[in-house]
């Protein structure tokens, strides 16, 4: 582990008005698995574009040394050339093209301009080995799900005779299993004397695989610590991330719960297109007023299945079952109803689902509840402006002003808007799926406010989340479901990981309330 | 100075194909010698356009909910051929017959819809479909004959002029007083949002800059009305035309279903999820396309005074061009209904110039197709600056 494969000395980088890298250094040894952390807009993706030629030479200051060579990249197919290659966060696989169309894109296994397809099939399968994938190498990438695409991706790096590697968030859109399997490839691919660089917002794989971390706090390098030597706490990154001491990663909340106002009953949900194919059994929830209520569950668990299907049968098909507020049945056939009955739901999936890119925060605020910035059909612009400003200030929403596009905000300040959005239209029972997916440990905790705050304002929280952390500090009861099944009802007290996770897999029901 | 340069880097969406509209019109001015501004040619250009404008409102709102429609053409034809029938042959009072034909585009319309919306089947091949679809019947109806001429006071629709009630001699007193009618209302609009923005607390654009802003558009407003007075005043066409632009501007920026159609094209699957009834939304987009395509095929049929089987050809794509070299987004979300009126106009200057010039049928198509390149080019830096 001696010698060092890249260095990267006193790198500046400046967008107009902005510098997002000034004097980065970071050193990777030959072989490591070297994690890059930082809130975002700390620099990482800007650091790991200069490395890799997405931003040029000369576009920079400062000296990138790979293997003790200066190297001034042109482009990424410069670096790729020498061995260095990324895997972005969104995926960039083809879905209606195979596997192993999609690993020899751009780098086929071609004489004279004519694909050999025995050789590429051949070379696939070797490929798809080291991955442990077992999937043909004709299938498609849209029949198989997101944990393997990843390793298809890793499997496209290795064809490029990968040297060094480096992962932007390969586990953001992973459930627990397929991470650990990556991370595992991870390890064996060191073992074979792969260096990679991982960026990741998810401290404990930190603590799983990497040698070494480098922390990036507003455009500087602020440390490098030593795994190995030095006992390194998830709190003690934490600290060098956001630069002061978060002894508590959870606000404190006192929980005030009155009486049940809001309950699902025998629900059952079909799914869409694929006919008879059941994806919800006898489902049940209930929820009190100013509790915060928790799904915990693995990807594929039926979580956003059964809560879209509450949300006005926005997804499903064959839904029976009931629903009471306040002691009144629901009959929901449309969002627009579910809106109208009090219920909100914030989706995972906040850039495709949740917000109107090209669009201001204004109009995404208001978007949900128009009625109440108009006279019957007629906007008050002024007023929409008044109560736009109003959620922005609440929700210390960081840009330019409310008319700033939304594509243009961070992570974190995208789900503000979607907050926003629902808060906005006043709603008794919030649904929150996945609300700190992707986003900075900072605007975590002002989300983690923001749902303190609702509850104790007397409204019911329904929190989806996959971070079991997460759910064991907000909530104060927790449903675990598995399968398409309910599988749990903890109380807090009772709640540990342990037990959680078990549920999640579907081992026998420990004793709890049922449902 | 650098709030001006500000205000114009803001809107150089809005305000590049003004410029660009001002340019070619100074452009033709000079070659044409005068011509161009000629109050007979400014009279006639509005004429010529006045269906592609209502075509290019409706296809607007197609365009910003991310569809297409390929069909207006044809449907402006056979809605022409039917009020030839109704008119014509039948004898229909033109009243009745314009308010049939009318409710009849929007029949056509919700044929349309209904497929897009419902059926989910792409527009581009549900109206690829309408425009084969209705050119045939418009010659099924018209046994490939033309139909005419109409009843007088149904051709007044496209040829005739307000009345001077005021008797003016060599110029019309009735355009001048309606035009400066039009600036104090429209000096008064401007104050009103001022002091709403003052209300509720905003600084509104400095004074000098409005007042700037407010004397050229004013100039602008008050020249084009003495250039109309001093031939036969304001045509009926336009006082249609302005109506439908205020009616559809107030709609798009100002009401509940206007802000749900930008937020279906910006993202339909989040519009959804905030509660917008996205089919109905866009059922509603293409009966409305079928109402405005029904107009404008009157409008054509009476300014022909024919319902002819060839009638409308090529006006669906007229109407798209519009709509894009005005700044709509080719992905959705986009647009507005003042952008499409200039560039609508962009294409009918150039085509008028043009001819005034004696540059041929085949060097016009080819000139407006190389236009609507660099009107859409301009667009997408503009957009990657902004």
């Amino acid at each position: 582990m001696a010698s060092t494969i890249l260095e990267m000395k006193n790198i500046t980088k400046v967008f107009p008005g902005v510098i997002a890298l000034d004097k980065v250094n970071i050193r990777v040894a030959s072989g490591e698995i070297h994690a890059l952390v930082g809130e975002n807009g700390a620099g990482k993706s800007t650091l790991m574009k200069v490395l890799s030629g997405v931003y040029p030479h000369g576009t920079y200051t400062g000296d990138i040394l790979f293997n003790d060579k200066v190297v001034e990249f042109k482009d990424i197919n410069h670096s790729e050339h020498l061995g260095i290659v990324i895997i972005h966060q969104e995926l960039a696989l083809i879905p209606h093209l195979s596997i192993a169309e999609n690993i020899f894109l751009g780098n086929e296994q071609a004489m004279a301009g004519v694909i050999n397809w025995n050789k590429t099939t051949v070379r696939t399968r070797e490929l798809l080995k080291k991955v442990g994938l077992t999937e043909s190498p004709n299938a498609l990438v849209s029949s198989i799900g997101v944990g393997k695409q990843q390793m298809c991706e890793i499997a496209k790096a290795l064809s490029k005779e990968v040297k060094l590697l480096i992962l932007d968030e390969p586990t953001a859109a992973l459930n627990e299993k397929d991470s650990d399997n990556l991370l595992q490839l991870l390890l064996e691919l060191k073992n074979q004397g792969i260096t990679s660089i991982l960026i990741t917002h998810k401290l404990n794989e930190i603590a799983k695989v990497a040698d070494t971390i480098t922390i990036l706090r507003d455009g500087k390098t602020i440390e490098t610590l030593d795994v190995k030597k030095e006992g390194i706490t998830e709190d003690r990154i934490i600290k060098g991330m956001v630069g002061r001491d978060m002894t508590h990663r959870f606000p404190e909340r006192t929980p005030k719960i009155g009486q049940v106002i809001f309950e699902v009953k025998d629900w059952n949900v079909f799914h869409p297109e694929h006919a008879g194919r059941q994806m919800i059994y006898d489902g049940g929830i209930s929820i009190r007023q100013g509790e915060v209520v928790g799904i915990a569950g693995l990807m594929g668990s039926g979580r956003t299945e059964f809560a879209l299907s509450v949300f006005g049968k926005a997804w499903g098909k064959h839904i029976t079952g009931s629903i009471v507020k306040d002691g009144k049945e629901l009959k929901l056939a449309s969002v627009s109803q579910a809106i109208e009955s009090g219920i909100a739901y914030s989706t995972e999936d906040r850039k495709q689902l949740g917000l109107i890119l090209i669009d201001d925060i204004q109009h995404n605020t208001t978007l949900a509840s128009l009625g109440k910035v108009a006279n019957g059909w007629v906007l008050n612009e002024n007023l929409e402006i008044v109560e736009a400003e109003k959620l922005r200030k609440s929700m210390n929403t960081k840009c330019s002003s409310i008319k700033q596009k939304t594509v243009n905000l961070s992570g974190g300040n995208q789900q503000k808007v979607v907050l926003s959005k629902w808060i906005f239209s006043e709603p008794d029972i919030l649904i929150l799926d996945e609300p700190t997916r992707g986003i900075d440990v900072g605007a975590k905790y002002e989300i983690y406010t923001i749902i303190n705050r609702l509850a104790s304002e007397g409204k019911g929280v329904l929190l989806i989340s996959s971070e079991l952390p997460e759910i064991l500090g907000l909530c104060d009861r927790i449903y675990v479901m598995s399968q398409g099944r309910f599988t749990g009802n903890l109380d807090r007290a009772e709640a540990n990981q342990e037990k959680i996770m078990k549920l999640m897999l579907g081992a026998p029901v420990a004793p709890g309330k049922g449902n | 100075m650098e709030n001006l340069a500000r205000l114009f880097r803001d809107n150089i969406r809005q305000y590049g194909m003004v410029l660009a509209l001002l340019f070619i019109v100074g452009f033709f001015q000079i070659l044409t010698g005068g011509i161009l501004l000629n109050p007979l040619n400014v009279t006639n250009i509005i004429l010529q356009n006045s269906y592609i404008l209502i075509l290019a409102i409706g296809m607007l709102l197609v365009i910003v909910a991310f569809q297409i429609d390929l069909s207006v053409g044809s449907l402006a034809a056979f809605v022409g051929a039917i009020s030839g029938v109704l008119m014509v042959t039948e004898h229909m009072p033109f009243w009745l017959a314009m308010i049939v034909i009318l409710l009849f585009g929007a029949l056509l319309g919700a044929w349309h819809g209904f497929w897009i919306a419902y059926v989910r089947i792409p527009a581009f091949i549900v109206t690829l479909s309408g425009m084969l679809l209705f050119r045939g019947l418009t010659y099924v109806t018209l046994q490939g004959q033309s139909i005419g001429p109409f009843p007088s006071e149904f051709q007044l629709i496209s040829s005739g002029f307000l009345p001077d009630v005021f008797g003016g001699q060599g110029i019309h007193i009735t355009t001048l007083v309606l035009s400066f009618i039009a600036s104090i209302a429209f000096i008064w609009s401007e104050m009103a949002k001022r002091s709403a923005l003052k209300k509720y607390g905003f600084e509104p654009l400095s004074l000098g800059l409005t007042i700037t802003k407010l004397v050229l558009i004013l100039l602008a407003l008050n020249a084009f009305a003495l250039s109309l007075a001093s031939y036969k005043g304001i045509p009926n066409v336009m006082i249609l035309l302005t109506v439908l632009i205020l009616l559809y501007t107030f709609i798009a920026n100002k009401t509940i279903a206007g802000r749900h159609i930008y937020a279906l094209g910006g993202n339909e699957k989040a519009a959804a999820l905030s509660g917008v009834k996205t089919k109905r939304v866009l059922f509603w987009v293409f009966v409305n396309m079928g109402v405005l395509a029904a107009l404008s095929g009157m409008v054509f049929a009476a300014r022909l005074n024919a319902a002819t089987p060839k009638a409308g050809t090529g006006f669906e794509l007229d109407a798209i061009g519009a709509c894009f070299i005005g700044g709509a987004s080719t992905a959705g979300g986009i647009g507005t209904v003042l952008g499409a009126m200039i560039g609508a106009l962009v294409m009918g200057v150039l085509n008028n110039g043009m001819s005034l010039l004696g540059v041929g049928i085949d060097w016009q198509q080819a000139i407006k197709g190389i236009v609507l390149l660099l009107a859409v080019t301009f667009d997408v830096f503009s957009k990657s600056k902004g």
